[in-house]
């Protein structure tokens, strides 16, 4: 028996590295939503979160690793599963396939773009043709509070954002729920609740990380 | 609305047809008249065939033996879905108070990769049989087993087996499947052994053996969409396709443990 | 010729132990794999054969119609099956299954036969449940029972409504192990067209690939057929639709003798035909009789109101009437032949009057409809999708229907036809069952058959003969594929007017009305008169499109509806023989007063085994005496 060859071993590691991105994702959120506090919120989260340099390239590592894993193993996923079915019916009904579901592999694969275009733009903040405001705060900081805002008041890049928050959150509609059938730790009485808890999550990432470059944009947060 | 009790009804049908195996195939229009409501699917299917003997065509082909929901021979995919998509119902027990007078029906083989067509409506399942000659059997020999009543069973632990067995190998789950995989059928027999102490001995191997017996015969990876749950003629359900993961995730980290071998014939370590 | 079962003498209670020592021969370990045994028929019989001797070290091959071994009809079987467990602690034991088995079929089966039956009825549960059949159990844990008609103990062990589904996937799994361990070569989608016979042998089997259409021969050093039963005779019946005589009947006609065609079971609770179109009737599992009360109404003139209309004092609940001690659980030949006499009386129910009650509400009342619905909900869901009623509030309606064949090819003690090399197993042979087979007791017999009596009778045999004695160039052979094929070739060629269903159809339309639940002698010389016709006309006007290289189900149906043809002709002739009524053969010049069958034990208190002699001859009858030295011959009550 292997991990990575065997079909149900790959899923595993498939729902396991989407697990620690959810996990992630839900960090990631919190610390995002400071910025409705104000350039002191957000600006003093990042100052703190530097001051701890292991633990953020352990998450980076760690959260890389995941990613790879998980693209290596959702193309070649995909690539097996339409060979197996390699016909279509005439009469496209579907009892229980969500479109969410059906398309995991084109939400994934644009969630792998934008994950490249974030790191580049707000890690890296250097992207061709992009101009990224960056200075300090009053207080010396480095100032991220600006940087969003001025970022999100272009409409491409607010509406990029946007466009991946609802890729995330159909992704994970289907995704979450998936996690806990392919661990195995589903059965007939747990279904509904993960089916739900998985809904729920995805909804709230939509609405939390939506919500920021739609407010900004909106005039509702600025400096 | 369904036609009325003594009223009959004219349906059109849209069928795949292919004399062969490696042949190309293509949908053909037929009328089923006078079809009553009482009619099943497959007697549907007779009258149709019985008027294309009498003008000297081919009759349709397709599987079919008990007509009574039990054997899991008949199998036909009507207008997308597998069976026809009525709740706990295999297409022989269909019956055609569900349709009414001058309905179109699609009518498609299973399609499948590990089914290869071999004639019209009939497909190639052996590859479920396989999955079963892999492991799905506990490898107890004829004669010298313990009395039924020396190990007991609980009546929930009893009725969860027996939830799992009612799956009569239809292939409709692989069919329904987007991926072509055979997960359900694979996980109600892993589920159903694995419950039962007389299958837990070599729940590990068996596992093992079942899942690398998928890959090997062509079916597909699961990705949690249910549509076999949907389709499944006998309310088999999904959650023993969760078992089956569970039961993999444990074999596999115990082997990696060395606590045990899923490799037949070696001892663990 | 007076024939001989070879059944060992002594005291039966010893009698199979006995035998397997001091007779049988074994096969050491080491040439067993030299041997090849072919086996025809992978349903509960087949498969448990199969898969047991291959363990043993035999070479297998094993062929089926169907595209897998798990469709075989014993799929089927709903109710359960007997053992003489005795864990209820009724007073069950083995002498009293085998006492109910011999009373059951009306004293017209062989003893030892029966008694082994009997005794190895234990080891088939232990052996299920070890192979993980989820058989139902009781909230302690132990193994749960419920009862069957011919029967006043609990004996019959289930799986919710699908016994034999349960049982065939136990058997099925062991053959698909050794299927996997390669020591069972099994051929799906193969049907079995001709028995070859070497020097008085049986050999090898004549099939044709069902896919492809190719027509070649097996060879092996003994061939056992365990092809299931031939009620489809009556067109309508619950068997499937690819059950058929063709393989018993080709190796009839290769000289093995057929015996007690006559006795077919009409099953009491069926759901009645709907229309003409109908291609099969449904059970519904006899368990139902356990909670369910049948009646018709006193009055002719209520048959047309709804059920719930009908009051109390109305009502007749015949069985119970008739049959104070076993009730609603008379056996099944007399269940069903009340309800032919309600119906011919003109109080049946439902379309044509053809139908009885069979009523659940005193059941739900006491028991509430959970419970109910537990023991039965599959049976009540299947007949609400056929018939649209829901059974919870309105009283199913049943009718008897064909549902079972203990006639068969005749076999001996140690199951060998009188063909040697060729066994004969489960619903195929004719041996225990006698006249009528109780509820839950094919099950039982397949699987005693298959799992615990041919691995040592077959070793007997081969342990006289020398392995791979005849090879596939054999003139035999070459002979039968010749013969298969140009059979095949006449069919595809006769290019007529009628459907191969419509000569089924009206094969089995006259045999049902004629040969049915009740049989005369007009009725049984009528039918012998017009059936010669009808097999010439077939042979003349059958239209079979299509060719014989390819999957051809025209040709697969048109090959087993000639055989039922020709075969409906011995069951006519076997029941015009037989001047009595037993079991399933009721003769309605032999009842007495109140309309019991009469049977007549000085005249006919033997097996009647057939020998064909060409088409359109008179096959010679054999007689196989039946000696009762434990069980006292008595006329059979159950009231
Ligand atoms: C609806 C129904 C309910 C029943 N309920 C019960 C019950 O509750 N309890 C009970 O004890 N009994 C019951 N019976 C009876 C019992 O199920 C059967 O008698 C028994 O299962 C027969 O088993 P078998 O192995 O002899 O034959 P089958 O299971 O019929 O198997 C026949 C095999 O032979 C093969 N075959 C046939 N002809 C050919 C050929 N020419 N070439 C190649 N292969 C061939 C078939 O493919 C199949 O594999 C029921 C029967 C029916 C129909
Ligand atoms: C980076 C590019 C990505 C690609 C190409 C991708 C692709 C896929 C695919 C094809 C599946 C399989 C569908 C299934 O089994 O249900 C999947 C599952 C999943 N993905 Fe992604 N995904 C990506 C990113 C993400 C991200 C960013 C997250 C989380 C924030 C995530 C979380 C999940 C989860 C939880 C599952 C379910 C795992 C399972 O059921 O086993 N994915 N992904
Ligand atoms: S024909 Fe047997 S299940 Fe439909």
């Amino acid at each position: 028996m292997r991990l990575l060859s065997d079909s149900i071993g790959r899923k595993v590691v498939m729902a396991i590295t989407g697990l620690l991105m959810v996990l992630f994702v839900v960090g990631h959120l919190l610390g995002n939503l400071s910025i409705f506090a104000g350039p002191n919120g957000i600006n003093a989260y990042a100052e703190k979160l530097h001051g701890l340099p292991q633990v953020v390239w352990a998450t980076r590592v760690v959260m890389l690793t995941a990613v790879a894993l998980h693209i290596v193993l959702s193309i070649r996923l995909t690539l097996e599963n339409r060979a197996a079915k390699p016909t279509a019916y005439a009469v496209d009904r579907r009892l229980r396939v969500t479109f969410a579901g059906k398309n995991m592999i084109w939400t994934g694969l644009l969630l792998g773009g934008f994950i490249a275009f974030h790191l580049l733009h707000f890690t890296v903040r250097s992207v061709p043709g992009l101009d990224i405001v960056q200075g300090l705060d009053g207080h010396g900081r480095f100032d991220v509070f600006s940087m969003v805002v001025a970022a999100f008041g272009h409409v491409v890049t607010a509406v990029v954002y946007v466009v991946a928050m609802a890729a995330l959150f159909l992704h994970l509609s289907h995704g979450i729920q998936s996690t806990f059938q392919s661990l195995g730790l589903n059965n007939a009485k747990t279904m509904p609740g993960f089916l739900k808890f998985g809904s729920v999550l995805s909804v709230i990432f939509l609405l939390g990380y939506g919500s920021i470059p739609v407010a900004i944009f909106f005039g509702l947060i600025a400096k | 609305m369904s036609a009325t009790e003594h009223g009959t009804m004219n349906l059109k049908l849209i069928v795949w047809r292919q004399s062969g195996p490696d042949k190309p195939g293509r949908f053909e229009t037929y009328d089923a008249k006078n079809i009553t409501p009482h009619h099943s699917f497959l007697e549907m299917l007779d009258v149709v065939n019985e008027d294309l003997i009498k003008a000297g065509k081919d009759p349709i082909a397709f599987d079919h033996d008990c007509r009574e929901g039990i054997c899991g021979a008949c199998s036909a995919v009507v207008n997308g879905v597998p069976h026809g998509g009525q709740e706990r119902t295999t297409l022989c027990q269909l019956h055609m108070r569900k349709f009414k007078d001058g309905d179109a029906i699609y009518l498609e083989p299973w399609r499948a990769r590990a089914f290869p067509i071999l004639r019209d409506l009939i497909v190639d399942r052996t590859a479920l049989d396989r999955l079963v000659q892999a492991a799905g059997f506990v490898s107890c020999h004829t004669g010298g087993v313990a009395d039924g009543n020396a190990i007991l069973i609980g009546k929930p632990e009893a009725d969860y087996a027996m939830d799992a067995a009612e799956c009569i190998g239809c292939g409709a789950c692989v069919a329904a499947c987007p991926n072509g995989a055979a997960m359900l059928f694979a996980g109600a027999k892993v589920a159903q052994l694995a419950e039962l102490p007389q299958g837990q001995v070599e729940a590990p191997q068996r596992v093992a053996a079942m899942v690398k017996a998928m890959s090997d015969n062509d079916f597909g990876n699961c990705t949690n969409h249910y549509e076999c749950e949907g389709a499944c003629p006998k309310g088999v359900k999904v959650k023993f396709i969760a078992r089956l993961n569970r039961e993999f995730t444990k074999a596999l980290f115990q082997e990696t443990l060395g606590t045990i071998s899923t490799n037949r014939g070696t001892s663990k370590e | 010729m007076i024939l001989d079962g070879k059944a060992p003498t002594g005291k039966i209670q010893d009698s199979w132990d006995d035998h397997r020592f001091a007779s049988l021969k074994l096969v050491n370990p080491a040439n067993k794999r030299k041997y090849k045994v072919l086996v025809v028929g992978t349903g509960l019989a087949g498969a448990s054969a199969a898969a047991t001797l291959a363990e043993l070290g035999y070479q297998v091959e094993a062929f089926c119609y169907q595209d897998s071994p798990r469709r075989a009809h014993s799929i089927a079987a709903q109710g359960g099956i007997n053992a003489a467990k005795a864990y209820p602690n009724d007073g069950d034991s083995i002498y009293r299954l085998f006492y109910d088995t011999i009373k059951g079929g009306d004293f017209r089966a062989r003893e030892a036969d029966v008694w082994r039956l009997a005794q190895v009825s234990n080891n088939i549960i232990d052996q299920c449940v070890a192979q993980g059949v989820p058989f139902a159990r009781d909230y302690a844990g132990y193994l749960d029972n419920r009862s069957f008609g011919g029967a006043q103990v609990s004996r019959t062990f289930y799986a919710r409504g699908q016994t034999g589904q349960q049982l065939l996937l136990g058997a099925y799994s062991a053959l698909s192990r050794q299927i996997g361990l390669g020591t069972v070569k099994m051929f799906p989608r193969t049907e079995m067209l001709d028995l070859v016979v070497v020097d008085g042998e049986a050999k090898a089997i004549t099939v044709r690939d069902l896919v492809t259409g190719e027509v070649r021969t097996h060879v092996g050093d003994a061939v056992v057929l365990a092809t299931g039963g031939y009620v489809n005779v009556f067109y309508l019946s619950t068997n499937a639709m690819g059950c058929s005589v063709t393989a018993i009947w080709k190796a009839h006609k290769k000289g093995a003798y057929l015996a007690n065609p006559c006795y077919t079971q009409i099953h009491p609770t069926c759901i009645p035909q709907a229309g003409d179109y109908q291609s099969k009737l449904t059970l519904m599992s006899e368990s139902l009789r356990n909670d369910g009360r049948i009646w018709v109404p006193k009055k002719k003139e209520d048959c047309g109101k709804a059920p719930g209309d009908i009051p109390e004092a109305d009502r007749d609940y015949y069985l119970e009437r008739k049959y104070p001690s076993y009730g609603n659980l008379a056996p099944r030949d007399i269940a069903s032949r009340a309800a032919k006499e309600q119906c011919d009386e003109g109080r049946g129910v439902g379309p044509g009057g053809r139908g009885v009650y069979l009523d659940f509400s005193a059941s739900i009342e006491r028991l509430g409809e959970g419970t109910i619905r537990e023991r039965y909900g599959n049976l009540f869901e299947m007949y609400e999708r056929i018939t649209d009623e829901n059974a919870y509030k309105r009283p199913m309606r049943i009718y008897p229907a064909p549902h079972y064949s203990m006639g068969g090819l005749w076999v001996d003690y140690n199951l060998q036809s009188n063909i040697p090399g060729l066994f004969v197993l489960g619903e195929a042979n004719f041996s225990v069952h006698g006249a009528n087979r109780l509820g839950a007791s094919a099950l039982m017999q397949g699987l005693a058959d298959g799992y615990f009596v041919i691995p040592y009778t077959i070793a007997n045999y081969l342990a006289q003969t020398k392995p791979g004695k005849v090879t596939a160039d054999d003139p035999e052979c070459r002979k039968s594929i010749a013969d298969v094929q140009a059979e095949r070739k006449q069919l595809l060629g006769i290019n007529g007017k009628k459907t191969v269903s419509e000569f089924m159809r009206e094969v089995g339309v006259l045999m049902w009305n004629n040969v049915g639940m009740a049989r005369s002698q007009q009725s049984l010389t009528d039918t012998l008169q017009k059936l010669p016709g009808i097999r010439e006309e077939f042979w003349q006007n059958v239209k079979v499109s299509g060719s014989g290289d390819e999957l051809n189900q025209q040709l697969e149906n048109a090959g087993r509806t000639a055989d039922f043809i020709e075969f409906a002709e011995l069951l006519c002739r076997d029941a015009l023989h037989r001047e009595e009524s037993c079991g399933g053969h009721f003769r309605v010049e032999h009842q007495y007063p109140d309309g019991e069958a009469m049977r007549d034990d000085a005249n006919f208190t033997y097996s009647a085994a057939w020998q064909w002699k060409g088409t359109g001859q008179t096959p010679e009858l054999h007689k196989e005496p039946l000696k009762f030295d434990n069980v006292h011959l008595a006329v059979r009550s159950y009231k």
